[in-house]
């Protein structure tokens, strides 16, 4: 079997405040494939945005890798020194942030912010640069692109202003994207589009993408595989199909009955009851289980991998249907 | 009428909260040893201004006890009558640590009393801006966003050119200066505060407008009022050391420390620097204890910066 | 927005009245220059001639509108002391006033904004905790004392720079100043200094609260997902976030350095606008009093006037609560 991109093992983020260490990613293993796409799913505070971050080597104090390791084609990225990792952000692992309005710098200009992402890496002319960003610009279909580039982000709409961003992810070609919640913040039209936009591009190019959300209809529309993650750790991960059909772990199950659907049109829209459990020095077991209908006394007690390639982490799954 | 009190301010029967909201300060202020070591400098300093009389070797105003011969003595010297002036003796062979701690005693005196006045007037006047709203409450923050916009120096000069010199014009000055602070920090806090329930209930009370102000809402307009107050005593003192620097300040009969620095500078020239330095420590020593104090007070009561 | 500027307009012409109104009945009715400019053996004769040459013997009032008719003809009256055009004075001072205060300006900035940038890009650092002792200190040291201190040290003890006055003024492009000559920088360093610290110490404060807030904004993170160098991340895009706030509160200071001026100038002997008023208070040389404290109210006026329609031009919310 070759290599995979990018292969996680047992990653650990956590965060070492004065109350105490917050394990935000608490032993999370994955692979993804080239030109493959990974829907990361999970509520807020599950330790989803994290696990992008450190991929990105972008967690910021008091946060840290604590262990585990980031194998992106054979390096591993947690051991790499700030001044290697930032030769690889932005070039072979590029990033979309969730707020386009927060994540343009409102001072300076549409070309200086893609400008500088192209000279950063390719030390590539200024002029180049310039007609690499008008070609990306294009590539997301972006009209007037000479136009754009002389504006300030404020001057575009959010649909447009995720496409620069976007456009900017892809100028230098990278092998991976880690998009966290990129469309959250759109209207539900624009949303459809730019996923749209963005499967095309990496079918194209055949680039990576980790896709964090805590929507489950935007990963089904989009991703090949599924990790789903509850307090800061996967429960589930397999074939975005077998995931979405025939979820094995309770929390995937309920996560489904919340979506609002037309099949099940005039029945009670299901809730998992309870909220999230804190992170802060969490007990040992399945931290799911105080929200669990079926939760045992086995479930203080953490539960094993279990199931292959669909695997899941759970004492009472539910029945393959 | 007092069990239906007692039942719609339960704020004014809680003192208990109110005394282990105070544990809380002073439980978060000791966390931080600088402003443990702040607060015991202004105790010193406070201290020495209170109790200058007894702790002063040398009473430095009586002409009977001034040895003109032993004039500019370095520090550490011994006088005639046989003790040590441990900070010098100036040019007319007054006692250094005497002169600085009457001349605290001065300062500080100052300093304060124009803060207490200052406090009451802006206070009072913050509080009824805005308990009247409207149009009296925009002309008095008029008044004060036009005052705040020149520097407290300017107007000190300007009141002090137009009103001449004494201890009572400095203070008259320092006033004028320090009140529209208190104004807009006590009418900002009030106007949160009169918006809430229990103002709403002290009214269907039919409570007079000076009681809901005083017993109502100044009591949660206290900690900001603190903080400023803090921070404003140790800039009046700095203001007034400045002024009376500049000669326009006390009079020379009441030396205060910015007088006695003033006075040493032409020794300094002559290398003679004790005369106007060690005034300037203590001076130093006051100034920042207090706006280290306040600094950390103002960090603990904002609750924006609450951890 | 030209009602806006035309009602600012409006307020500042109120202030100034009030301003002159204030100064001038309050200037004078203090002490009595006759009594400082006729020697001590003068008779009444000789009193009431130098009276009547002042405009002394008329009612306040009539000298009040007599003074404001010249004032916006431009004439303050002249100086008691010297004997010329209050306003010629004043004008003569300006320039070294004007030198001392934008050196300095520079000085605050120049320092200011890096050790800020540094305090706040690593705010637990030996160094950044120093930085921000001394802006404390900066706070706290009242300007006249550490004008003192600066005399002290570098004059007195170690005598490689000159006590006070303003050294030979050196002449470029048709300008007078101390910048053009070598003497004259010494002569101007230490003032100049001196005036900067109290602003020192606040840009520092304003460069690392902001250092501190845009560094944990999304865009900062980011830029550094970009794959920029820190380097271009802190320099490009944090200073330029940050350089608004400060830009706006130094121009509001701008004037409140000129006020400050006083004390500097008195304590390094510095020919300026502030000296020269403190002398005049001391000799109760009122026209000139008066004339700088009106020169004083103008500029300040101007300077917010000019801060306020700046910003309501920059930031549309300021101008429709404006409009309200």
């Amino acid at each position: 079997m070759t290599e995979p991109l990018l292969r996680v093992e047992e990653l650990r983020t956590h965060f070492f405040t004065r109350a105490g260490v917050v394990k935000a990613v608490d032993g999370v293993s994955f692979a993804l494939e080239r030109g493959r796409i990974l829907g990361l799913v999970g509520e807020s505070g599950s330790g989803k945005s994290v696990t992008g971050f450190s991929i990105l080597g972008l967690v910021d104090p008091p946060g840290r890798i604590a262990g585990g390791r980031i194998l992106f084609k054979g390096r591993d990225l947690a051991a790499l020194p700030e001044r290697e990792m930032r030769k690889l952000r932005g070039a072979e692992i590029a990033t979309i942030f969730q707020d386009p309005a927060m994540t343009l710098n409102p001072v300076l200009r549409i070309d200086t912010q893609m400008i500088e992402a192209v000279v950063a890496h390719a030390g590539a002319g200024e002029e180049t640069a310039r007609g690499r960003a008008l070609a990306a610009l294009r590539k997301v279909g972006i009209p007037a692109p000479e136009e754009r580039l002389r504006a300030y982000p404020h001057q575009l709409s959010g649909g447009m202003r995720q496409r620069v961003a976007i456009a900017i992810a892809l100028m230098n070609e990278p092998d991976l994207i880690v998009a966290d919640e990129p469309t959250t913040a759109l209207d539900v039209t624009i949303q459809g589009q730019i996923l749209y936009e963005v499967q095309r591009l990496c079918r194209e190019t055949g680039t990576a993408l980790i896709w964090i959300t805590h929507d489950l209809a935007v990963v089904a529309a989009i991703a090949d595989e599924i990790a789903v993650m509850y307090a800061g750790r996967i429960v589930e991960y397999g074939a975005a199909a077998e995931v979405l059909d025939r979820p094995r772990h309770p929390y995937t199950a309920g996560l489904l009955a919340s979506v609002p659907s037309r099949n099940r049109k005039g029945a009670p829209l299901a809730q998992i009851p309870g909220m999230t459990p804190s992170l802060l020095d969490p007990p040992p077991g399945c931290l799911f289980r105080t929200r669990c209908a079926r939760a045992s006394a086995a479930c203080a007690a953490d539960p094993p991998p279990a199931g292959g390639a669909h695997a899941f982490r759970c004492h009472h799954p539910l029945e393959a249907a | 009428m007092s069990a239906a009190h007692e039942a719609v301010f339960p704020a004014e029967a809680a003192p208990a909260r109110a005394e282990a909201n105070w544990r809380r300060v002073w439980r978060e202020f000791a966390e931080s040893r600088i402003a443990l070591a702040a607060l015991a400098g202004v105790i010193l300093v406070v201290l020495a201004a209170v109790l200058a009389p007894l702790l002063a070797p040398q009473n430095p105003y009586d002409l009977r006890q001034l040895d003109i011969l032993g004039n500019l003595l370095v520090p550490g010297a011994k006088s005639s009558a046989g003790y040590t002036h441990w900070l010098g003796t100036d040019d007319q062979g007054r006692d250094m640590l005497s002169g600085i701690l009457y001349g605290l005693r001065i300062s500080l005196g100052v300093g304060v009393a124009s803060g207490v006045i200052a406090l009451a007037a802006g206070m009072t006047i913050g509080l009824f801006a805005a308990y009247a709203g409207g149009r009296v409450d925009a002309f008095v923050m008029r008044i004060v966003d036009v005052q705040l916009s020149f520097p407290a120096v300017l107007v000190a000069l300007i009141l002090l050119a137009v009103l001449g010199r004494g201890a009572e014009k400095i203070v008259l000055a320092l006033v004028i200066v320090q009140w529209a602070y208190y104004a807009r920090t006590v009418r900002a806090s009030a106007l949160v505060e009169l918006n809430k329930e229990y103002v709403a209930a002290a009214r269907c009370l039919a409570f007079g407008p000076a009681r809901i102000l005083f017993r109502h809402v100044l009591p949660n307009c206290l900690p900001p009022l603190l903080v400023v107050g803090t921070i404003q005593t140790a800039h009046a003192i700095a203001l007034e050391a400045t002024l009376s620097y500049l000669g326009i300040g006390m009079p020379l009969t009441e030396p205060s420390l910015g007088r006695l620095i003033a006075n040493g500078y032409q020794y300094m020239l002559s290398g003679k620097y004790w005369i106007s330095v060690f005034p300037g420590v203590a001076l130093l020593l006051a100034i920042a204890s207090i706006n280290l104090v306040g600094d950390q007070l103002r960090d603990i009561l904002n609750p924006r910066l609450r951890r | 927005m030209t009602v806006f500027v035309i009602r600012r307009l409006m307020q500042s012409i109120l202030v100034l009245f009030a301003m002159s109104a204030i100064v001038f009945f309050g200037v004078y009715v203090v002490g009595d220059p006759v009594e400082i400019l006729v020697s001590h053996e003068a008779d009444e004769a000789e009193r009431a001639r130098v009276a009547a040459a002042l405009g002394l013997d008329r009612p306040v009032w009539v000298q009040y509108f007599a003074f404001l008719e010249n004032a916006l003809g431009g004439d303050l009256g002249k100086s008691f002391v010297f004997g010329i055009p209050a306003i010629q004075l004043i004008l003569q001072r300006m320039p070294a006033t004007f030198e001392l205060v934008i050196v300095s300006f520079v000085i605050a900035v120049g320092l200011g904004i890096p050790l800020g940038m540094y305090a706040g890009y690593r705010p637990n650092s030996a160094g950044a905790k120093t930085i921000m002792a001394g802006s404390i200190l900066g706070f706290s040291l009242p300007t006249f004392w550490v004008g003192l201190m600066l005399i002290m040290i570098f004059a007195v003890e170690m005598q490689i720079l000159p006590a006070g006055g303003r050294g030979p003024v050196g002449s470029f492009l048709g300008m007078q100043s101390s910048l053009f000559s070598w003497t004259g920088l010494g002569h101007l360093f230490l003032p100049a200094l001196n005036l900067a610290l109290f602003k020192l110490a606040l840009v520092i404060r304003l460069a690392r609260a902001g250092m501190r807030e845009t560094l944990l904004l999304d865009y900062v993170k980011y830029a550094r997902a970009k794959g920029l160098a820190m380097r271009r991340v802190v320099f490009v895009h944090v200073l330029k976030n940050i350089m608004i706030p400060i830009v706006t509160v130094l121009g509001l200071e701008l004037g409140s350095q000129i006020a400050f001026s006083v004390v500097t100038e008195t304590v390094f002997a510095w020919p300026g606008m502030g000296k020269l008023i403190i002398e005049s208070i001391d000799k109760l040389d009122r026209p000139v009093i008066v004339a700088y404290l009106l020169v004083i109210v103008v500029i300040f006026v101007l300077i917010n006037l000019v801060v306020d329609v700046l910003y309501s031009v920059l930031d549309p919310r300021v101008r429709l609560a404006a409009k309200a």
